[in-house]
């Protein structure tokens, strides 16, 4: 008897394959305003670094979490910095 | 009068004075023009990322200057008719690109020192450990 109730009980149960708690995401936030930075150097490529990926593309905001503002300064000067050829178009494991 | 900085990069081909040389004519050119020159770094021999002109690497020079809107394109079309640069960036500073500019001399200048320092002190350590090596070779040297 105990173990029919369980099996209806267990049946209607939603397994979830990975925890709960992914969805709870640490909230992102413009590390610019944070720190208070103003101006992003396009003549130092160890930080522009931080906002490409392995290949050279530059991280959206969505990964990032920096504001708009920031992002298109950030995208300038990395796109300076591949004119004066301190970071590469396009390349393979950079990090 | 605006504050201006360059960024060029000269082909490696060139020997030691010719490079200075190049590099005093623009600065020549930008005298003559009414600007006054405000700092100048030498990056040296530098890897490029991508090869430029078929040459993986180049002399970086970083100017900083003060002056007229007009200078800039008296600059460039220097840059545009000397073969030997391959590759340039002239850009506005802004209040505060103009304050990150001072606070990174200030920065650059105070590794440098503290390079030279490292230098001054390794030089004077390095006597120390020639003195050390021959022993050690004579010890094992005699046991063996």
């Amino acid at each position: 008897m105990a173990q029919e109730q369980q099996r209806p009980y267990n049946q209607g149960e939603i397994r979830y394959l990975t925890p709960l708690s992914v969805d709870t995401r640490k909230k992102k936030y413009c590390r610019f305003k944070r720190s208070g930075i103003k101006y992003i150097d396009y003549k130092d490529p160890e930080f522009l670094k931080k906002f490409l990926n392995e290949q050279g593309k530059i991280l959206p905001r969505r990964i990032t979490g920096t504001s708009l503002k920031f992002q298109r300064r950030v995208a300038k000067a990395v796109k300076r910095a591949r004119h004066l050829a301190l970071l590469p178009y396009v390349t393979d494991l950079m990090k | 009068m605006n504050k201006y900085e360059t960024v060029f990069i000269l082909t490696p081909v060139l020997s030691d004075d010719q490079m200075k040389e190049t590099v005093e004519k623009f600065k020549k050119v930008l005298t003559d023009n009414g600007g006054n020159i405000e700092n100048e770094e030498n990056w040296g021999l530098r890897k490029l990322a991508y090869p430029i002109e078929n040459k993986n690497t180049g002399f970086y020079t970083l100017i900083e200057f003060e002056g007229e809107p007009t200078i800039v394109d008296r600059l460039e079309t220097a840059y545009r008719r000397d073969e030997k640069v391959i590759r340039f960036l002239t850009f506005r500073l802004d209040k505060y690109a103009a304050e990150y500019a001072i606070k990174r001399r200030a920065v650059r200048k105070a590794k440098q020192e503290e390079r030279a320092a490292q230098e001054a002190a390794e030089k004077e350590a390095a006597p120390v450990v020639v003195e050390e090596a021959p022993k050690a070779e004579e010890a094992p040297a005699a046991e063996a």
